[in-house]
């Protein structure tokens, strides 16, 4: 038996305190800003590039707060999240690719990949929730790494380490005009039709994830974290909630892989599958502040805007230094997940609450 | 004042100090208050009982005083030294041996291992094993088999030979005739008699009143985390109303 | 051990120590078993060679984790830097001794191949040294925590590898003595295979004997068991477990440098590559024992290399399978480690 650490009781305070609403006014005024500033995106950002980065951080707010049900508010940790972001957008893109470039394929692509990856999370945590906690984070890993070879061998299927560029139904294409002339000097295209679909769902998926871990359900998922024997000892089926909030984050993530590949209108390993996505949500996650959700959208915000700004600062810095030992390849743009890292486990000892409770004043 | 007097006024009150005792000792186990501020006192020799309901708090107590649980207020001396703050390995090698409720045998060692690991002066000593062999016979007669392998009361027996192959101050015992059956726990009852000859200072915890009151030399019932009784065992064992008040009526059932 | 073995009692008629065979035999099993689906004995035997060599080589890797997963309930993802490490540091003696390298006598070879691995050990020892300082210990006990900040680990160790030497290819060349292959009729065995196989056996049995006849291998076995009650007995457990951890993480560096050979090629993700396969070796092996980690790991190399040259496209999925028939037959893997906590 683990002595109980003394860690433990602040981390219960923090858990009870935790509730729907942001509960600090300095969090929701960044809260307002982020969702506004999505919202209006492509008037008050113009430009492809910007407009990317934007419906990056709207995806990424969808996959990352997913991940956070799993690893904030039950505990457990998994690597198997990219595989299901994997498999939305994959679904997506093959259907797009082998049926039609419409709706109704979209649609079935989607539903077709919602059923598969709500199969196999229900197989995984069926499978390693029951013995060890421990497990799941292993088995997930070696699952994920499998589905990603994998992925990148059924090249018929998936267009291996290529990928599948694909057409998006019509109303979404940048050829398509929905109005003649511009709104405040920005073109009314396909383009912004998707963006405002992909925000949208970001909204939506958001505020469904909001009322999932908010429901009496989410309550009996933070019991678990906060005590598994004791939740046991209660009644609670803690297994059977386990594998349930695991298939709901995995069929959240896959909805985000579908709106993934809607706006890239390409899935590949490197945009859905690769390790570095994995670590990009467990780092937003982390230093956006577990078990908040609201930690996800900061988090995938400050994240996406430093990825670009951060490596090209580290770009001059890397020039500026040239000639000197090591110091140009420690700040060479490719190493910033050097950084990240060294980041990473600097929040986990000293900000386990992330930047959401450091606004919240803990 | 003379020094030497003050001297030989603290070595007098080392002599009649006890061996270990509990002062104010709160222990918390996670989000739960178990010990409410435990005042015991285990005198230098013999057999110290300690009686009280499930949930009273004795097993939290035993795992406190071995330093596996900490302490969150309160004093532990141990032969007129704090321990409350020293580490579980060296409350053991300041000479207290720990038998668990769960007797905690490594059952995949043989029954010699396991006492190799408990000898920490590395030879155990051929008289004592003898004598251990004399108090339980089957740990002999299952030297080399993994001791997994043992039934529950010849892992006790185990358990307790490991706690005494090397000579100790103190030994903590944790329920050990819980689950056993008479004939095993009478073998115990001789074994611990032999070991009680031995100068060898023991804090029972028991259930059993039948075996706490043909070992006991004292004894402290525990309730809800506080010591509520301390006194000698022959007091308790007279004294029926006080057994009845203490203890409850399910004990009042001994034959 | 300095048991006077006088004091001790004869052993009378003991009922004899039961072993558990049924996961040996699947070793044996599984390759016999693959032999009608290869077909050939000449290629089913270079399969299996392979496999055998790559499962030591899995073996040396995996053992350190599953001890200090045992011992302390510490999964170290950072665990494959480790190999990656003592891959690279190999480099540092490697570059040097070329030429000894290349040279055709084998005396020669042997000291280079010596030093390389002396110097990928002695690195790994340090970095698995100062990994446990700072970043295992300060999150004791905190499964999640510990896994995040091992993870975290992971990816600074793997970039300063890369900050270091670069994220290119490295290629690596076996020794001459050890190149090419010995020929049995038709069955070629490569003579690097062969000696990472009795390599392998050599530390597996030298392992096997520390752990049953040393009192240090004992106390670590008792404390995978039961930590509490090592620490009751008088043991620090905490040392015990560094000393584990930086063996393990030296294990892992000679691991690396084997593999290294093995593949001819270093990246700085190789570690990362193979601990996907260590985690299910210690899986199935049933964390915490070293004797299960053997066995998983033999299982998972010929599981491999079979399956690679009956489909190759499945050979990594056919672990996983592997994983899931093991559990669904032992939920706590081939050989369970009688844990109390």
């Amino acid at each position: 038996m683990t002595a109980p650490a003394p860690a433990a009781a602040p981390a219960k305070g923090a858990a009870m305190a935790r509730s729907s609403a942001p509960r600090s006014r300095l969090l929701s005024a960044v809260l307002v800003l982020i969702f506004a500033g999505l919202a209006l995106a492509p008037f008050v950002f113009p430009g492809s590039q910007s407009l990317n980065v934007a419906a990056k951080i709207c995806y990424f707010i969808v996959l990352a707060a997913s991940f956070d049900l799993l690893l904030g508010y039950t505990g457990i940790v998994s690597f198997a999240h990219t595989m299901f972001f994997g498999i939305g957008g994959y679904g997506a893109a093959i259907s797009l690719y082998a049926l039609a470039p419409d709706w109704t394929s979209l649609a079935i692509g989607t539903l077709a990949a919602l059923v598969v990856s709500v199969l196999l999370a229900l197989l995984i945590g069926l499978f390693s929730l029951r013995v060890r906690a421990i497990f799941f984070a292993m088995i997930t890993l070696a699952v994920a790494s499998a589905f990603a070879i994998l992925a990148s061998q059924l090249g018929w299927l998936t267009g291996g380490e290529d990928g599948r560029t694909f057409r998006v139904p019509e109303l979404l294409r940048p050829g398509t005009r929905l109005m003649d002339g511009t709104l405040f000097g920005v073109q009314i295209n396909g383009r912004l039709a998707a963006y405002y679909l992909v925000y949208a769902s970001m909204v939506l998926l958001f505020v469904t994830m909001l009322r999932v871990v908010n429901s009496p359900f989410g309550s009996v998922l933070q019991a678990i974290r906060e005590n598994d024997f004791r939740a046991e000892a209660i009644g609670y089926r803690t297994v059977v909630y386990r594998v349930v909030i695991n298939c709901i984050a995995a069929a959240m993530a896959t909805l985000a892989g579908v709106l993934c590949a809607v706006w890239l209108r390409y899935t590949g390993p490197g945009t859905t599958l690769s390790f570095d996505i994995m670590l990009d949500i467990l780092l937003i996650v982390v230093i956006g502040g577990m078990g908040t959700l609201y930690g996800a959208v900061i988090g995938a915000t400050l994240f996406l805007l430093a990825e670009s700004y951060l490596q090209s600062l580290m770009g001059a810095f890397s020039a500026a230094t040239a000639g000197l030992p090591v110091l140009p390849q420690l700040f060479h743009p490719d190493r910033w997940l050097l950084w990240l890292g060294v980041l990473f486990i600097l929040s986990v000892y000293f900000f386990p609450s992330g930047i959401v409770g450091r606004l919240r004043g803990r | 004042m003379p020094e030497a007097a003050s001297g030989s006024a603290a070595a007098a009150g080392a002599i009649c100090a006890p061996l270990l005792a509990l002062a104010g000792v709160h222990t918390h186990i996670g989000p739960y208050h178990i010990l409410h501020g435990v005042d015991l006192a285990v005198p230098r020799g013999g057999l110290t009982v300690l009686l009280g309901r499930n949930g009273a708090g004795k097993t939290t107590a035993l795992r406190t005083i071995m330093g596996l649980w900490r302490a969150s207020a309160g004093r532990i001396d141990f032969d007129g030294r704090p321990i409350a703050a020293l580490p579980t390995s060296d409350i053991a090698r300041a000479g207290i041996a720990y038998v668990p409720e769960t007797m905690g045998i490594f059952s995949d060692l043989t029954v010699r291992e396991n006492l190799v690991l408990a000898a920490r002066q590395g030879a155990m000593d051929a008289d004592r094993l003898r004598w251990l062999f004399g108090l339980f016979p089957a740990i002999e007669r299952f030297w080399q088999l993994p001791a997994g392998t043992l039934s529950g009361g010849q892992k006790q027996m185990l358990s307790i030979a490991r706690a005494i192959i090397e000579p100790r101050q103190l030994i903590l015992v944790d329920e050990p005739t819980k689950g056993l059956a008479p004939a095993i726990i009478a073998n115990m009852v001789a074994a611990f008699r032999e070991l009680k000859a031995t100068d060898t200072t023991i804090l029972l915890v028991e259930q059993n009143f039948l075996v706490a009151r043909a070992l006991g030399d004292n004894v402290a019932v525990m309730e809800d985390g506080r010591i509520v009784h301390a006194g000698a065992m022959a007091e308790l064992a007279e004294d029926r109303s006080l057994q009845q008040r203490l203890l409850g009526l399910s004990l009042d059932m001994h034959q | 051990m300095n048991v006077a073995k006088a004091n001790e009692p004869a052993p009378a008629a003991l009922p004899a120590r039961k072993v558990d065979w049924a996961p040996l035999v699947l070793v044996p099993l599984l390759a016999l078993a693959a032999l009608p689906l290869v077909g050939s004995t000449a290629t089913w035997t270079t399969l299996t060679i392979a496999a055998l060599a790559m499962g030591m080589m899995i073996f040396i890797m995996a053992s350190g984790l599953t001890l200090v997963f045992g011992l302390m309930d510490v999964l170290n993802f950072g665990h494959g830097a480790f190999i990656t490490v003592g891959a690279y540091a190999g480099l540092i003696a490697a570059v040097p001794l070329a030429g000894w390298l290349a040279s055709d006598q084998l005396a020669v070879n042997a000291v280079a191949l010596i030093a390389i691995i002396l110097v990928a050990m002695a690195v790994t020892g340090l970095v698995g040294y100062a990994f446990e300082r700072l970043i295992v210990m300060p999150v004791y006990g905190q499964h999640l925590k510990q896994i995040l900040v091992t993870m975290g680990g992971l990816i600074v160790i793997q970039q300063l590898v890369i900050v270091l030497w670069g994220p290119v290819q490295i290629p690596l060349a076996v020794p001459q003595a050890l190149r090419g292959a010995f020929f049995f009729g038709d069955v070629a065995i490569e003579k690097y295979r062969l000696t990472a196989v009795v390599l392998g056996l050599m530390i597996f049995v030298a392992m096997q004997l520390v752990l049953t006849r040393t009192k240090l291998g004992l106390l670590i076995r008792a404390g995978v068991e039961n930590r509490e009650m090592v620490e009751a007995l008088g043991y620090r457990i905490r040392r015990l477990f560094v000393g584990v951890f930086v063996t393990g993480s030296m294990l892992a560096g000679l691991g690396g440098v084997m593999w290294g050979f093995y593949r001819e090629t270093l990246t700085p993700g190789m570690g990362l590559e193979v601990m996907v396969m260590i985690f299910i070796v210690v899986i199935i092996g049933g964390l915490g024992s070293v004797g299960g980690c053997f066995i998983g790991a033999l299982l998972v190399a010929l599981t491999a290399n079979y399956m690679s040259f009956l489909a190759p496209k499945l050979a990594l999925g056919s672990n996983i399978i592997l994983m899931v028939a093991i559990l669904l037959w032992r939920a706590q893997g081939l050989f369970p480690v009688a844990k109390r906590a």
